[in-house]
């Protein structure tokens, strides 16, 4: 059996309601964790974001200045000096499928619909914890990869390309130098 | 653990995408622990909630006060982008909020009420009893709480709003399949 030492982990949450923060606030810290950091939009979260370096980011998707996902997609620039690749969980009173799509493409590492319980934020937790995805950059996204399982059935227009059969042969410098002499 | 060096990507490149892996910068943070010395964070989370629960009347009365002058906000201007995104601001807290105070049939009719304010091709078209039964009804739900029969009743009320809104909205948007396929699907929150 394996416990999360929370104590050792730092939360950034984002909401604007107050109720809310306070539900997650005790919730967090009620499993252990001592650093749990709150911004209540989008726009002080990202400078909270870069300033205390969060280990997992809780963010709520509606918000005013700019919402969870604008957040999302900023911290996943795989360019910025900050962290792109820190956990982000969508904690949001959105239960549309669609909306899960829009935020999976916007980075989101893992979508709890409210009514929160602490079950369902324990899992969500222990899941960026143990089990990481690989991130995946192409033209149009930066991201935890975004498949949850092997199906090869999905033909649409993300389709990615290059199975084992299709990796680019990226020769050494050392190889090309030697190649050319 | 923030304050530790990131790790090392390992970057393999295919044709259109790069998949970039990195050892896991939390596996420290996971240890292995007997069974019999295993507690239950999940147990004493709901035991810290169940103590905080004596401020959810309050709090639920903050928020269908915010709703309430949301609405009169939008009786008094009509709506505007600022209006109509005040009270769905409302509305869509109290539905994500109300469940867990202990008011879900509040939550029930406060999605209705968001979905309503998301998915009406011409708000100032909706007819104005169907917004105002919304908000009278979740005033109701969260006053009436204490009564015996309040519960089901409740209930029924919310069902029969999330009933006339969806009858609505099919017709509204008998023209716009796009919406009409986000009003019919399931939601995905989880079920009371």
């Amino acid at each position: 059996m394996f416990r999360i030492d929370f104590n050792k982990l730092r939360f950034l949450v984002c909401d604007d309601n107050p109720h809310m923060r306070r539900i997650l606030r005790t919730l967090l810290h009620s499993f252990g964790a001592r650093e749990v950091y709150e911004s209540e939009d989008g726009a002080t979260a990202l400078e909270m974001y870069t300033h205390y370096v969060p280990d997992i980011v809780i963010t709520d998707w509606s918000m005013p200045i700019f919402d969870g996902l604008e957040l999302a997609q900023m911290i996943r620039q795989p360019d910025s000096k900050g962290n792109p690749f820190a956990p982000i969980i969508m904690l949001t009173g959105h239960s549309e499928k669609r909306r899960v799509t829009v935020a999976r493409d916007a980075g989101v590492s893992e979508f709890l619909a409210k009514p929160i319980s602490a079950k369902g934020l324990y899992q969500r937790i222990l899941n960026v914890v143990a089990n990481p995805r690989p991130f995946i950059k192409t033209k149009t996204y930066f991201g935890p990869d975004r498949r949850r399982n092997t199906s090869n059935a999905y033909i649409g227009p993300e389709r990615r390309t290059g199975g084992e059969m299709e990796v680019l042969q990226q020769p050494s410098l050392l190889d090309k130098a030697r190649s050319s002499t | 653990m923030a304050k530790d060096k990131p790790a090392a990507l390992r970057i393999e490149t295919f044709a259109d995408h790069h998949v970039i892996t990195q050892p896991n910068p939390l596996r420290k943070v996971l240890r292995r622990v007997a069974e019999k010395d295993l507690d239950d964070p999940v147990a004493r989370a709901e035991k810290a909630l169940a103590e905080l629960s004596g401020e959810f009347q309050n709090w639920m009365g903050v928020e269908t006060a915010r709703l309430a002058a949301a609405h009169a906000a939008v009786l008094k201007q009509g709506f505007t982008n600022a209006t109509r995104l005040e009270l769905f601001r409302a509305a869509h807290d109290i539905k994500g909020d109300a469940a867990t105070f202990g008011f879900p049939a509040a939550g029930v009719a406060a999605d209705s009420l968001c979905r309503v304010i998301e998915h009406a091709p011409d708000l100032d078209e909706v007819p104005s009893e169907l917004i105002s039964h919304h908000i009278n009804a979740i005033q109701a739900i969260v006053r009436g709480r204490t009564r015996l029969d309040s519960a089901s009743t409740a209930g029924e009320l919310s069902r029969q709003l999330r009933s006339l809104a969806d009858d609505y909205l099919a017709h509204a948007n008998r023209d716009r399949p796009e919406h009409l396929d986000a009003i019919l699907a399931p939601s995905i929150a989880p079920a009371e």
